[in-house]
């Protein structure tokens, strides 16, 4: 067993585990943090996505130990408070999901995609979220959502 | 999640993980106070199994006269809660429901709650699949809100002792119409009053010309929770003590446990193994752990007998002996058949695709004693919680089914094998038990949309019209493959249907979005496009020619009109398709237009148009997402979804063979609504996904005059198909 210590939706947390455990399990299981979600367990679907360091990460693959001293943060985290987030409040407002399980993944993905396209063109938002997978065909507006979101993000209007 | 009695947030699917839940009655008599409407079973909701998908042959209905379908509460406080035995899996019930009773009780959107898919709490539902939520079980639900508002008339009456006929009600409130500051509330009207009612006949409905709500477009109610990680699906319920299962599963269907070493698996490193027929499983407190823990056993398979492979399924298909029967027959065939100048016999095939919703069956048991709770991503908490009492031989009484948010069915989740297995794991453990299936559990064990042949054989007459057709289809199912078109004479015929019969498939087969649908329409659509080139005519006027039915008609105009349509007949070279159809009440036409690349066969979708007259439109902006929806699934089934299978083993086992469509494959979509508020409303989860197999071989076909005869068109069949041209 070892003990890892890191920064969990801005809250310290430190957890004694098997050296091989996967991220995904232990914030699923040990920390109770649910949003990240198993849908393929080989980063083909994106649905396990979190933020290390405000990269995008598929936890599925991922050691736990990776993010000893790091910052992780879940689809629960991103809100500050009560308020959403630019891309939480745009995918509210196009209506960009419908079973909602592949959504976190969707939100992290595209923050993380965010962070190096803060002005993104349509064709760069597809292809930078071509490797995430929604099965009720949401993609249209999850593009229209993060275009937007990127308005915002830049102190622009939403559109 | 709120907990039921609580009505804090606006929905509920499924209930709290509380280990003290309370039962229907316990929660129907902490209602001291409150009107309380029932809607007894009428024969409508008693007709909806006869088409539903329900799988098993444990059927357990509520005999019971004084059950009911939908009920509703109006408590104290002006707030309305409304329970249903549907589900919320991302088509959209959890916002157009609390719309339609908004509407008829006029109550404000944000006073109604909405409890679904609880078995102890929620009235009794067949399952929520078939496009029958909005168009079968909506009148129900909208007698319920009626009746319950004109108790509230008559209460408003006696309280402001002005005659019913004077009363209006406005938000939540009886007034006055001589006099608007003359009013009540609904709670205070209820209030310190218990009240029931239970309605069996049919109480007079808003007429569409007086809606406020309903037709206007709502986004989704269930979105915050979605975009915040607190809405909760099976798979994230929490129980202490809990353990994590992970099953044993034979290389392929049909292999045969012969025997199996478990010693490997120690308790002191907190493995729990359970040995009962027919299931073998490990399990721990860690549900990675117990994954690992199943790569321990040493298991050994007898293998399976099935010669069958993706290739020669057809030839078995086809060939399989079995009786058809006639679906319909009109005038007379061979007479038909005479008047033909110039014949076109064809064949289609479609192959075994996956419903590979984003969530994998979960579920999480806690069988205490002779009384079981079970939390599962289903399509029909009470098939299920009858599937579970069956296993674990309980009465239905004693086992309650919760149904969290589920994250997609498609009609994949009408079965419910991974609740029953929770059970049993957890009645075998005493502890709770999670089951949620891994991605290659979720292909194995699927109920694919099954492999299928039609064969259509029909021709021209002399003035370029349809002579005769002669339609058959083996194993898709009759659903869908009803002409639409006007030809005299005419006969369809059907071998097996969606779901089999068990033995002809190598492994389980059953409903997938718009059963049947699917592949008769790519069958008849293509068809229908072949005679049109046949008969030199374009193909938009060719169906026009003879279609009668009113409505049809009107949505193939709207259609042509709108993507401003230029007749052409024969190859264009623009690539341009065109499919109209009829599924679930609703009238559907789509134009597809693709770019074929000659060299790699890969087809690119560049725009969609869909049109469709569903009837009345409760919430259009949810309607046209399932448009969406139903056209970006579409295309997976069209170009390149197939599950690849040999002697039994599933071949396709994750995402990376198995491939979904994908942000980059996507057309500019457009999709439109034809007012037709005179009709009642009809379904929209499934009527758009229909056309795309044949608008897509249509417009290939037009592009490149390749006819692509098999589903999915991937770049290889593309390929071929050019070939020949």
């Amino acid at each position: 067993m070892i003990t890892v210590s890191f920064r969990l939706n801005d809250q310290p947390v430190s957890v004694q585990v098997a050296p091989d455990r996967t991220l995904l399990w232990v914030l699923r299981t040990e920390l109770g943090i649910t949003g990240p979600k198993y849908g393929c367990g080989i980063s083909q679907c994106g649905a396990c996505t979190v933020l290390v360091d405000h990269r995008a990460v598929r936890s599925c693959n991922v050691k736990v130990k990776s993010v000893e001293g790091r910052e992780v943060v879940t689809i629960e985290g991103l809100a500050q408070g009560s308020a959403l987030h630019p891309l939480q409040q745009a995918f509210v407002q196009h209506d960009a999901l419908q079973c909602g399980f592949c959504t976190p993944g969707m939100i992290l993905t595209a923050y993380g995609f965010l962070r190096s396209h803060p002005n993104p063109t349509r064709a760069e938002v597809i292809e930078g979220m071509d490797q995430n997978l929604c099965r009720c065909g949401a993609h249209l507006r999850i593009v229209e959502a993060i275009l937007s979101a990127a308005a915002v993000m830049r102190g622009g209007p939403a559109s | 999640m709120s907990t039921p009695g609580t009505p804090a947030a606006n929905f509920s699917p499924g209930g709290p993980a509380d280990s003290r839940l309370p039962t229907r009655r316990e929660f129907l008599s902490g209602f001291a106070t409150g009107l309380v409407v029932w809607v007894v079973l009428g024969p409508t909701l008693s007709a909806q199994t006869s088409e539903g998908a329900y799988p098993v042959t444990i059927k357990v209905r509520p005999n019971d006269a004084a059950d009911f379908n939908a009920f509703l509460r109006i408590g104290a406080d002006g707030h309305v809660t409304c329970f249903t035995g549907k589900i919320e899996m991302g088509q959209g019930p959890v916002t157009s429901l609390p719309q339609m009773l908004a509407e008829e009780l006029d109550v404000s959107l944000d006073d109604v709650d909405i409890i679904m898919g609880d078995t102890d709490l929620c009235p009794y539902d067949a399952g929520t699949w078939g496009s029958m939520t909005t168009r079968i079980f909506g009148p129900q639900w909208r007698a319920a809100a009626a009746e319950a508002r004109a108790v509230l008339l008559e209460l408003g009456s006696e309280s402001l002792h002005v005659p019913v006929a004077q009363l209006t009600t406005h938000d939540g409130a009886v007034i006055d119409s001589k006099d608007p500051s003359h009013r009540i509330t609904y709670g205070q009207l209820t209030q310190g009053r218990r009240i029931e009612r239970r309605l069996t006949i049919a109480p007079d409905l808003k007429k569409p010309a007086k809606f406020k709500l309903v037709g206007k477009p709502l986004l989704r109610r269930d979105a915050r929770d979605k975009v915040t990680g607190k809405a909760h699906y099976a798979a994230d319920v929490r129980l202490p003590g809990m353990l994590y299962a992970s099953v044993l599963r034979p290389p392929a269907h049909g292999a045969t446990l012969v025997r199996v070493d478990v010693s490997a698996l120690k308790e002191a490193d907190g493995f729990v193994v359970v040995q009962e027929p027919g299931l073998v499983a490990v399990l721990h407190e860690l549900p990675d752990v117990a994954a690992d823990g199943l790569g321990k056993m040493r298991a050994e398979f007898a293998p399976s007998a099935s010669r069958l492979d993706d290739r020669n399924i057809y030839e078995h298909l086809e060939h399989a002996d079995l009786a058809g029967r006639v679906v319909s027959q009109n005038g007379n065939l061979e007479l038909g058949r005479s008047r033909a100048t110039r014949l076109l016999e064809t064949t289609y095939l479609n192959a075994y695709v996956a419903h590979a919703a984003m969530e994998t069956h979960a579920a999480l048991a806690r069988v205490e004693g002779d009384r079981a709770t079970v939390w599962a991503s289903t399509q029909n908490p009470f098939g299920a919680r009858d599937e579970i009492a069956h296993a674990l031989g309980l009465p239905v009484a004693n086992v309650r089914v919760i149904t969290p948010f589920v994250g997609g069915g498609f009609g994949g989740k009408a079965q419910n094998r991974q609740a029953v297995e929770a059970a049993l794991l957890s009645k075998a453990t005493r502890r709770p038990v999670q089951v949620m299936w891994t991605r290659e559990e979720e292909f194995f064990n699927d109920t694919f949309r099954p492999a299928a042949v039609v064969t259509v054989k029909a021709g021209l007459d002399a003035a370029g019209h349809v002579a005769f057709w002669d339609y058959d289809v083996k194993f898709a199912g009759d659903r869908g493959s009803d002409l639409l078109y006007d030809i005299p004479d005419s006969r369809i015929t059907a071998v097996g249907d969606f779901e089999g019969p068990a033995g002809i498939h190598p492994f389980a087969v059953g409903a997938w979005r718009a059963p049947g649908c699917n592949t008769n329409a790519f069958a008849r659509e293509s068809h229908v496009d072949q005679l049109a080139a046949l008969a030199g005519v374009d193909p938009i006027e060719f169906r026009l020619r003879q279609l009668t039915d009113p409505r049809a008609v009107r949505v193939l105009k709207a259609l042509a009109e709108q993507w401003a349509w230029k007749p052409a007949s024969g190859v264009s070279g623009r690539g341009l398709g065109v499919a109209c159809g009829l599924d679930s009440g609703t009238y559907v036409a789509t134009i597809a237009e693709v770019a074929v690349d000659p060299k790699t066969g890969k087809v690119a979708v560049k725009r969609v148009l869909c049109v469709q007259e569903m009837g009345l439109v409760i919430n259009p902006a949810g309607a046209k997402l399932q448009m969406e929806g139903c056209i970006t699934m579409g295309l997976g089934y069209a170009l390149a979804e197939e599950i690849h299978f040999k002697a039994g083993a599933i071949l396709d086992t994750n995402f990376d063979t198995y491939t979904l469509p994908r942000f980059s494959w996507l057309p500019k979509i457009e999709t439109a609504i034809l007012p037709a508020d005179d009709t009642p409303p009809q379904g929209g989860g499934e009527p758009a996904i229909i056309l795309m197999g044949s608008v897509l071989a249509n417009a290939i076909h037009d592009a490149t005059g390749a006819r692509l005869l098999e589903l999915p068109m991937t770049p290889e069949r593309v390929k071929a198909a050019l070939a020949r041209v």
